[in-house]
């Protein structure tokens, strides 16, 4: 059903840049990718000799390693850094540090920023690749992929799903890639928090708001949990954890409201017993661990998308 | 010198001429305004027709950056770009290194601009010392020293009893208090706009009523006292609201709004590729619903002055990431094509109206002089090519910095020439031939 060949543009900033074709591209490469992992040599020589440099410029595990892993699965060459807060509190700027790095050469930067729209300004300095890795509230793009993957390995399909997204809406970069890719592929979500954490603008994405976690669940085939960061709430967001996990919490008696066969999503790292109940988490509704198995095949067709469009590119400038 | 401009197309509500009539300036002063006066052996200067005389316009809200930060701004380049940008004076913010709250400071503002020779100079002085919202700085010493005005700009002042004793305590020296209304709760750590776009782009809001509380509390003041407030770069329709309702009770409040708030909403902090930091400004650029109603309270009279907030930042410093970039754009050397195209060319208000809004009410406001180009006052002028279309071009700019959203833009309307105190303090080569006027 994908029309797409290639990847329109050299860099992935975000879902919103991603037109339906190219977004099944990339979840049809990701299937032929995840093959890889189950071979005894998981290694293909497709990326060798081209340069990945990882900037962390914020704390991460799993999105880190899974990039890395991606990478190293195709043979490319990497390099990371961590470094927590950003250029400027090196004292650089961040178009400084892009033209450092690109002065080494690299084909692709993924990068993490906990600045919103630091890979676009990147982006519009850089000959690399830039891939966001997360940045700030903005967006998610390959957590939103790998979830749009998982979900598609589960359902069959994206289209016509009830989705509800639950959590810490204002600040989850998460939720904002999520609701751009399912309401693109015509999926319907129900985004739901404390009204507190509600930001604006999600309506025009065609998501339905509530703050009533119940109205959100009921009938849902995707219960998609975000992590709620609570000790940055200062009690201005919500009272207590318990009340939290009161209202908001994923427990078994909530989730009997969702379609039978509902599965169960969270991003990670879960915080057990805030936003969800290890009954839930540990149930046979979740499908958390085949979301980081995925990631690294869907972050392998990223790479190995993006790398064929900077072939063309260089070769169409000869 | 004697220079006999005539036949000249004047717009000048507050004299009541909107025609063409002869002007006789004479020792940088106008000597007379009327029809058919006679030349003796004054220099006859005949304006092509396409141009339009004004008085002065005053930008009552400008950031010089001069004394401590140099490298953004000095006041020999500030007053040029206002020259360059149509205007004959400007009020220029106490919120340098250091603060202008002390004489001394004020002095060596005037001292420099003496120095620069270009356009006039009304410094603002602080409210509090430091701007730091707690003592009230010594006011008559300011006064004195040539401060036309008190504000903390770039914070809103500090609390309500320091807002209630700034006003009245400034009401004996007849300066207006001019505050940059912020609730700082509500404010937080916001970057945009909060609305749909920084909801969808990430980034930290700050809402409309962040501002028009405080506008509310600062009416609330000025209506308890007696005394004068201006709302400094109003940007939220409920602000208006709330200054319209003051207004409408007598209470002496004024307000102004820049050229970026009556043009741009925030769609523009996701159009280029999105985040461009020189779409980071506060107030923030706000929703179409308030672009709107800061057009109609221009119109309507509920909006006393046009005022650019240029606020220059040095280039490095707008290449970090939106959220660590300062807030702030220039605003000099575009405010008058953007005012002319968007506002005049759009119909939503006449030239008369613009030179009020550009030139009386700011002098009134400020009670400096000005605003109407008075027999035995300074001959300081505003000469338009309304009808002359110009395109933005930044890197031209006599600002040193530039941090503008409007780079490229083409706009009907330009500045031909500034006049201050008789002297030609600026001439657009492309509207006017330099030699047609005088040195």
């Amino acid at each position: 059903m994908s029309t797409a060949t290639t990847l329109r543009s050299r860099h992935l900033l975000g879902i919103a840049g991603l037109e339906p074709d190219e977004i099944d591209l990339i979840l049809d490469t990701a299937l032929a990718m995840k093959e890889i992992a189950t071979r005894p040599i998981k290694k293909v020589p497709t990326l060798r000799g081209r340069t990945i440099m990882n900037l962390f410029f914020e704390a991460s595990t799993r999105t880190r390693m899974s990039f890395e892993l991606a990478e190293k699965r195709l043979s490319a060459d990497t390099l990371g850094m961590t470094t927590s807060g950003s250029s400027m509190s090196k004292g650089e700027t961040l178009a400084d540090t892009a033209r450092t790095l690109e002065a080494m050469a690299p084909d692709m930067i993924v990068m993490r920023h906990g600045a919103s729209g630091a890979p676009h300004q990147l982006a519009r300095i850089c000959r690399a690749s830039i891939i966001n890795a997360g940045d700030g509230m903005h967006e998610h793009p390959t957590q939103a992929l790998l979830d749009a993957f998982t979900i598609r390995e589960h359902k069959g399909r994206l289209g016509g799903l009830r989705v509800a997204i639950v959590g810490d809406l204002a600040h989850s970069r998460v939720l904002r890639s999520n609701a751009r890719l399912l309401t693109r592929m015509g999926a319907s979500v129900v985004a739901c928090g404390p009204a507190t954490l509600v930001p604006p603008g999600l309506e025009a994405l065609g998501v339905r708001v509530t703050t009533s976690m119940d109205a959100a669940v009921d009938g849902a085939d995707v219960v998609m949990m975000l992590r709620v960061q609570h000790e940055r709430m200062h009690g201005l967001y919500f009272p207590s954890v318990r009340e939290y996990f009161t209202l908001y919490g994923l427990t078994p008696a909530r989730l009997a409201r969702a379609a039978s066969d509902a599965i169960v999503m969270h991003p990670g790292p879960m915080n057990r017993g805030v936003e969800i109940d290890s009954a839930v988490a540990d149930g046979p509704w979740s499908v958390i661990l085949d979301q980081v198995a995925n990631g690294v095949a869907v972050r392998m067709a990223v790479l190995y998308l993006l790398a064929g469009g900077d072939e063309r590119a260089d070769a169409s400038a000869a | 010198m004697t220079i006999l401009l005539k036949a000249a197309r004047l717009v000048d509500p507050v004299a009541g001429r909107n025609g063409v009539f002869d002007v006789l300036i004479l020792d940088g002063l106008v000597r007379r305004v009327g029809t058919d006066l006679a030349a003796a052996g004054a220099r006859v200067v005949r304006l092509p027709d396409a141009c339009v005389v004004a008085p002065g316009f005053i930008d009552m809200h400008v950031h010089l950056r001069e004394p401590g930060q140099e490298y953004k701004e000095t006041i020999a380049s500030g007053t040029a770009a206002a020259a360059a940008g149509g205007f004959t004076a400007v009020a220029c913010m106490p919120n340098t290194d250091p603060v202008n709250d002390t004489a001394s400071v004020t002095e060596f503002i005037l001292k420099r601009a003496a120095e620069a020779g270009s356009v006039r100079v009304y410094p603002i002085g602080a409210v509090s010392v430091g701007s730091k919202g707690e003592h009230l700085t010594e006011v008559a010493d300011l006064r004195a020293a040539g401060c036309v005005a008190l504000s903390d700009d770039g914070r809103p002042v500090a609390t309500a009893l320091l807002m209630r004793r700034a006003v009245e305590y400034a009401s004996m020296f007849g300066m207006p208090v001019i505050d940059h209304c912020e609730d700082p709760s509500l404010k937080g750590d916001g970057v945009a706009h909060e609305g749909a776009v920084a909801g969808l782009l990430g980034l930290k809001g700050i809402p409309g009523p962040a501002e028009s509380i405080m506008v509310e509390r600062d009416i609330a003041v000025a209506e308890m006292t007696g005394g004068s407030v201006h709302v400094a770069h109003m940007s939220a329709r409920q602000s208006l609201r709330a200054v319209r309702a003051g207004k409408e009770r007598g209470v002496r409040v004024t307000a102004e709004v820049t050229p970026h708030h009556f043009t741009l909403t925030e769609a523009a902090l996701a159009e280029r590729g999105g985040f461009d930091t020189n779409t980071k400004m506060n107030p923030p650029l706000r929703e179409e619903a308030d672009r709107a109603a800061m057009t109609e309270g221009l119109r309507d009279g509920s909006i006393d002055a046009i005022a650019t907030d240029h606020a220059p930042h040095h280039a490095d410093e707008k290449a970090l990431e939106f959220d660590h970039a300062p807030f702030g754009i220039v605003g000099l050397e575009t405010a008058v094509p953007i005012c002319l195209d968007r506002l005049v060319h759009a119909g939503i208000i006449g030239l008369p109206r613009l030179v009020e809004l550009l030139s009386a009410n700011p002098a009134r406001i400020l009670g400096v002089p000005g605003g109407t180009i008075a027999e035995g006052a300074p001959a300081d002028l505003t000469i338009l090519a309304p009808d002359r279309t110009v395109t933005v071009q930044a890197s031209a700019f006599r600002s040193k910095s530039r941090n503008t959203p409007f780079d490229g833009w083409t706009l009907k309307g330009a500045v031909a020439a500034t006049v201050v105190g008789g002297r030609v303090a600026y001439v657009n080569g492309a509207a006017l031939d330099p030699a047609g006027l005088w040195a």
